[in-house]
């Protein structure tokens, strides 16, 4: 059986001011796939990702999210979200740990629902899941960067979506912690089902965890499973990434000749 | 002040809605600084000033209209401009605290206008700059009591979605909050209070209320709820012992109250200074 892809874009054309930042954007992702959204900086990684999520809307082309229409979809509590900026707020803010995972309960509650005793067990499973337990009480802005990303992952953990989308989650995330977070996306992947896209810069690692790739620069220039793309020859690589890119392999072509 | 407490109902209402006012007006703050818009209530106190002048002028020289409750055409005046800074704040998307200056300066412009041709400067209008401890009137009193109920109760019941706005607000956008009229409700819930709490703290003082409690409890709380609590705490204490102090000099009581809330400030910086220290020389020894 064919099912519905959870994000499709169909010819996907953006732009802030004069200039198209995302143009000719085709692309699908299924139901327990894992997703790697690799590219330059620059590439409109980000802004893909603030497309699918209705921040931004697309001059060209459609959005369905979960087969709805981005405009028109309404079950936000499906989709956890790790932004880039997410260790750039502002650090003085009064809040616990406790107090910012559990708000990423807010999307599956209704409008004057109140927290619970089962909310506080789902925010402790999360911690956990992050291992973060510990820090519950602290304040967030009394963490390192990378505590911090993770108690950011914990908050889109809560809420059980079916599928997270996770904008460069592991910067500032010392190696250690790195592996242990690739580990627990594969497995909540594998486990749970749980659908994954993950924007990266960390080409090496995604490809040995991810079950798909995508590369852009300002349209998807690749798209497939991960197996695939290691059996990507050198040409087809460079002429993905640009003319940079290809200068540079060609210069390393010519020192080994 | 306890035996004439009893006495005069003019102690009592300035007393009772001392006591409303120190609670929701931190309440707000909290917000309103975690957001970093704490001259909005600056703005927005001096287009109710705006407001007030306009009901003096209009008492003055329509013979018709007399006896007429300043408050209300202040709190008018206050929601009408809570509306502008919003719409305001859309137009310089990446100059939102420009739509502050804007309306605080085109606030005491028109007010100064209008507080002239009403005769200027006169007791009444002293007593709305910096507050009045025998000004209240049991018909105020009463509409406190009801915005204090109101406010009090959606903030309860939008607690999480104020929160999520506050900390993130792509994640609240993410997590389906409607951000739209839940600025909307708060701003027009910081008019409100703000057109309220002039009676007795006074136009100009206060945003001070809505700050500077929040500034001291930001200095030894962890969590958001007790950021609430010690705000609120500490805008009681203020007010109590403002009010107090204002009473027994005799002198306006947003004087007295402001000063209390600067001397709990510089207590909470002193506490935060001899704690930190404290923990340095644990560590050490
Ligand atoms: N808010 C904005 N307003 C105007 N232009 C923007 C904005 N955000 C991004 N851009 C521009 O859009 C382009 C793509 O940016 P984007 O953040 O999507 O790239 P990215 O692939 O995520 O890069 P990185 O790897 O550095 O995170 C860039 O040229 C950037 O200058
Ligand atoms: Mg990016």
């Amino acid at each position: 059986m064919v099912q519905e892809p959870l994000i499709e874009l169909e010819d996907v054309a953006f732009k802030y001011d004069k200039e198209w930042v995302v143009e000719h954007v085709n692309l699908a992702i299924h139901k327990g796939q894992f997703l790697g959204l690799v590219g330059p900086n620059g590439s409109g990684k980000s802004t893909l990702i603030k497309l699918m999520l209705g921040l931004e809307k697309p001059n060209k082309g459609h959005i369905r999210l979960f087969g709805k229409s981005v405009k028109k979809f309404n079950m936000w509590q499906e989709i956890g979200f790790v932004s880039q900026k997410a260790n750039s707020f502002n650090s003085g803010f009064p809040a616990t740990v406790y107090e910012v995972v559990r708000s990423g309960l807010v999307s599956r509650m209704s409008i004057f629902q109140l927290f619970n005793q089962k909310h506080k067990e789902k925010v402790y499973e999360a911690l956990k899941e992050v291992e973060m337990e510990e820090y519950a009480h602290y304040s967030i802005g009394e963490l390192s960067g990378g505590q911090q990303q993770r108690v950011f992952i914990a908050r889109a953990l809560v809420s059980d979506p079916s599928l997270i989308i996770l904008d460069e989650p592991t910067v500032g995330v010392d190696s250690e912690h790195v592996t242990a977070f690739y580990d627990l996306l594969g497995k909540l992947n594998r486990e749970r089902d749980l659908t994954l896209l993950m924007v990266t810069h960390d080409i090496g690692t995604i490809t040995s965890h991810a079950t798909h790739v995508a590369c852009m620069n300002k349209s998807v220039h690749f798209h497939g499973s991960s197996e695939d793309y290691h059996d990507m020859t050198d040409e087809e690589m460079s002429e993905m990434y640009g003319h940079s890119i290809h200068q540079l392999s060609h210069n390393h072509e010519v020192t080994h000749s | 002040m306890i035996d004439a407490l009893f006495e005069y109902e003019f102690l009592q209402n300035a007393v009772i809605t001392g006591l409303l006012i120190g609670l929701v007006a931190p309440l707000l703050g909290v917000f309103i600084v975690v957001r970093r818009l704490s001259l909005i209530a600056d703005a927005l106190s001096h287009i109710t000033l705006t407001g007030i002048a306009a009901s003096l002028l209009i008492e003055k020289r329509v013979s018709a209209v007399n006896d007429w409750n300043p408050m209300y055409m202040g709190m008018a005046f206050s929601v009408i401009g809570a509306v502008f800074i919003e719409k305001l704040r859309k137009v310089y998307k990446h100059y939102e605290e420009l739509a502050i200056p804007i309306m605080l300066s085109g606030g005491i412009g028109l007010g100064v206008i209008l507080i002239s041709l009403a005769d200027g400067f006169n007791t009444d209008l002293f007593s709305y700059l910096f507050g009045s401890v025998t000004a209240v009137s049991r018909d105020n009193v009463w509409v406190v009591v009801i915005i204090t109920t109101l406010v009090v109760l959606i903030v309860m019941l939008f607690y999480k979605e104020l929160f999520v706005l506050s900390f993130d607000e792509e994640h609240a956008t993410i997590a389906g909050v409607n951000a739209k009229t839940i600025h909307f409700l708060f701003i027009v819930m910081v008019a409100l209070v703000i057109a309220s709490a002039m009676q007795v703290v006074g136009i100009l003082l206060v945003s001070a209320l809505m700050t500077l409690p929040v500034a001291a409890a930001l200095r030894m709380s962890v969590s958001f709820k007790q950021t609430i609590g010690l705000s609120v705490l500490f805008g009681e204490v203020a007010v109590v012992t403002g009010l107090f102090s204002a009473y027994q000099l005799d002198v306006p009581p947003g004087g007295t109250i402001v000063m209390s809330a600067v001397v709990i400030l510089l207590l909470s910086i002193l506490y935060r200074r001899l704690r930190s220290e404290e923990w340095w020389k644990g560590e050490t020894s």
